[in-house]
């Protein structure tokens, strides 16, 4: 068969899994229509691409090899074969895209840029005009001083932080959490990519994908309590959140295994790997597991020995929340 | 400045604030370190003046960065310095242990490379002339004005704060003056007033900036107060609060499960509070802000009057104040006057001598009584004391003492 044809096989093979078909009292199949609401996927899909040669012979990230591990990672999430395709998938031109990134790492551990740079690329490439995509964390020095070139205005990619815009006056609540958001998010986006970086949190165990968005509060010092348990999983819960999130992209380029999540180079490594999903619990269930095996080989006791196992994340998969899923059995992860 | 209420007074807005004259500087946060090892936040600020400019939140283009962070930084009292440039903070029982680059609870302190700073010296957000009663202190000078500050920042999160939009956030988050102690002491002064109050969000967290300036007043004559809800350790509390003439405690509740779970704080470091202020010999009063539901049961009522006649004496007043619904219980109602007299009925009944009601305008339970004689000894119309009839400290009809700061 044709390239064609074995796509529209695939799509209708996971449009069968995803549950989108029904058996008729004909006995004959039926696809819903696209835009019925379908049930939810079995599985979460999870990709980790890694690239030992990512730095080349040196210790900075070589930006073309970061840009094909981005594809790599990318096509595998979604499988589809052009590096193109995932991203026409999920963002439209006209759209505008927020990426953020984190940067409390400092230039040991922050969001790479690197990898920023990429998808800022993929997405120009899927018809997004540069002037529609902001790179922000809450605080414009911190991307200033890991290297992000702050801009403003103009037609270029945007950078800066919610510290030149503020945050909306009112509060938005769920469960135990109050807060106001960053403007950027409530009106700069249509969209959401979320780039965490792989971090223990001596607090809440470990700071992926759902704690990135304390990034997005005016008060993230209130939700540590209890390990950020359940202040994690509520904070995801608000709407402009949870429906402006569409991807999440971990930056595993250099990652940390204790003492997160500041940057402790003695305890970092680099791990030269992409974490990607849908699915930010199941990132963030694959991402302790990787933590997890690094401070085992590091002979260390595991987050849980310390009392401090990332409690938040099944909460957050809980029946209240249903942010994702932390079950492995329902985790399709893909290693390449 | 935004408008500002004393920490569960719920107390009447002020229609304006008298403006405080101030300069402040415009550093970017990266000269952060450079000027917190200048300490030059007491002493004055050697990083250059600027206007200070309202952060704009008008959508694009973003703004430059307004507010200078460094000449408010010195470093933090009471701390512990621990292996891979982490701190204990000892300020408040909470005891946050934070990292490198991170904050504790209260938002307006923060780690860099092992060594915490206070975000919020002379970091003025709100100040306002205010009526002593209005704090409320029903037993010091009365009738007088307190220069009432304020820093951003709070170590609890109450949810009916009235004051949520300087105590929750970051200091960054919020516009702000640069008012160095001695200022604060010549404005108190230029205004009448014969106290600095701290109050509004909660002076635990400005502790540093609260002792610089209570020194800075008493130099000049200038007393202190402060409103608190008392979530200090005893340390700290016997270093910062021993400078202050009066302290007025917001205790939450009587349960440790309303602390829990709508304070986010313990109540017991608080109760151990108010035991120390008495050991200290502070003139104290205690504020119970009454929310319908949450903790208005006549069994909380009847356990914390008989705590304090026990543990304080009967001679503490105790104002059972009216709840607004503000913040995260915008859903609660108003509390009911029946509530509040209820409350101050089984206070009396245990013995207590002064139990007010609050935020109740021209409620007879504002005034001031002798307990023995039971004439009416200080009438108070709002926050106004228009009779104080206390001579020499005593009920002039019965001279019965009555207990207080009742003179400059």
């Amino acid at each position: 068969m044709d390239h064609e044809s074995n796509k529209s096989r695939r799509d209708f093979l996971k449009n069968c899994i995803a549950g989108g078909v029904v058996l008729g009292a004909s006995g004959k199949l039926r696809l819903l229509a696209a835009a019925e609401p379908t049930a939810p996927p079995l599985k979460s899909r999870v990709a980790i691409a890694r690239d030992p040669m990512l730095r080349g012979t040196g210790s900075a990230v070589d930006s073309g090899r970061m840009a094909n591990l981005l594809d790599r990672t990318m096509q595998t999430l979604f499988e589809m074969n052009h590096p193109a395709e995932p991203w026409k998938k999920l963002f439209h031109p006209g759209e505008k895209i927020g990426i953020k990134v984190n940067m409390l790492g400092g230039r040991g551990l922050s969001s790479n840029l690197q990898l920023v740079e990429a998808i800022c690329q993929r997405l120009q490439e899927a018809g997004i005009k540069a002037s529609d995509i902001v790179i922000w964390d809450h605080d414009t020095a911190e991307l200033e001083h890991v290297g992000f070139p702050v801009a403003t205005e103009g037609n270029r990619v945007q950078c800066f932080g919610t510290d030149r815009v503020g945050y909306e006056d009112g509060l938005v609540t769920y469960g135990s959490v109050g807060s106001r958001l960053s403007k950027i998010l409530t009106q700069r986006c249509d969209a959401m990519i979320n780039v965490p970086v792989l971090k223990d949190h001596e607090g809440a165990g470990v700071t992926i994908a759902l704690k990135n968005m304390y990034g997005v509060i005016h008060n993230p010092n209130k939700l540590h309590p209890n390990g950020c348990n359940p202040f994690v999983a509520d904070l995801n819960m608000l709407p402009a959140i949870r429906t402006k999130m569409r991807l999440t992209i971990c930056d595993a380029t250099t990652a940390c295994y204790e003492g997160g999540p500041g940057f402790k180079p003695q305890y970092s490594w680099k791990e030269n790997a992409l974490i990607a999903s849908q699915d930010p619990v199941a990132l963030d269930s694959c991402g302790w597991r990787i933590i997890e095996n690094k401070r085992a080989e590091k002979k260390m006791k595991s987050l849980e020995a310390e009392h401090r196992a990332p409690r938040y994340i099944a909460t957050a998969a809980d029946a209240q929340h249903r942010l994702g899923t932390n079950d492995p059995q329902r985790i399709a992860l893909v290693e390449v | 400045m935004a408008r500002q209420t004393d920490v569960d007074s719920n107390a009447e807005r002020d229609p304006k604030p008298r403006a405080v004259s101030a300069l402040a500087p415009a550093i970017d946060r990266r000269a952060f370190l450079k000027c917190a090892a200048m300490a030059g936040a007491t002493t004055g600020a050697t990083c250059g003046l600027a206007r200070l400019v309202l952060p704009l939140s008008a959508m694009p283009p973003p703004t430059q960065p307004t507010q200078d962070d460094a000449q408010f930084t010195v470093e933090a009292k009471f701390y512990q310095k621990f292996p891979n440039k982490k701190i204990k903070c000892k300020l408040c029982p909470r005891e946050c242990t934070v990292g490198d680059r991170e904050r504790g609870y209260c938002g307006a302190r923060e780690n860099h490379g092992g060594t915490y700073y206070s975000l919020v010296h002379s970091r003025v957000c709100a100040a306002h002339v205010d009526p002593i009663e209005k704090k409320p202190l029903f037993h010091y000078l009365p009738g007088t004005l307190a220069f009432s500050i304020a820093t951003a920042g709070c170590n609890v999160n109450c949810k009916f704060c009235q004051n949520w939009d300087i105590s929750q956030v970051r200091p960054e988050q919020v516009p702000a003056q640069y008012a160095p102690p001695k200022a604060v002491a010549e404005l108190a002064k230029q205004n009448h007033c014969p106290t600095i109050a701290y109050t509004y969000s909660e002076p635990v967290i400005f502790s540093e900036y609260l002792m610089d300036a209570a020194d800075a007043g008493h130099e000049t004559g200038i007393r202190s107060v402060v409103v608190t809800n008392g979530y200090i350790q005893n340390e700290a509390l016997k270093t910062a609060y021993g400078k202050m003439d009066a302290v007025k405690i917001d205790l939450k509740a009587f349960t440790e499960s309303y602390y829990r779970d709508v304070v986010t704080g313990e109540l017991k470091p608080v109760l151990e509070s108010l035991v120390a202020l008495q050991k200290m010999g502070k003139w104290t009063e205690i504020v119970y802000l009454v929310v319908p539901t949450l903790n208005d049961s006549e069994a909380e009522f009847q356990g914390l009057a008989r705590w304090v006649k026990t543990n304080l004496g009967a001679d503490v007043p105790v104002h059972f104040t009216q709840f607004h619904p503000e913040y995260l219980l915008k859903n609660l109602s108003i509390t009911p006057i029946p509530t509040l007299e209820r409350a101050k009925a089984i206070a009396d009944a245990e013995g207590l001598h002064y139990v007010y009601i609050g935020n109740v305008p021209g409620h007879p339970a504002q005034n001031t009584y002798c307990p023995k004689c039971r004439r009416m000894l200080v009438e108070r119309v709002g926050f106004t004391a228009s009779q104080m009839l206390i001579r020499k400290g005593a009920c002039p009809f019965c001279n019965q003492a009555i207990p207080g700061i009742w003179h400059a």
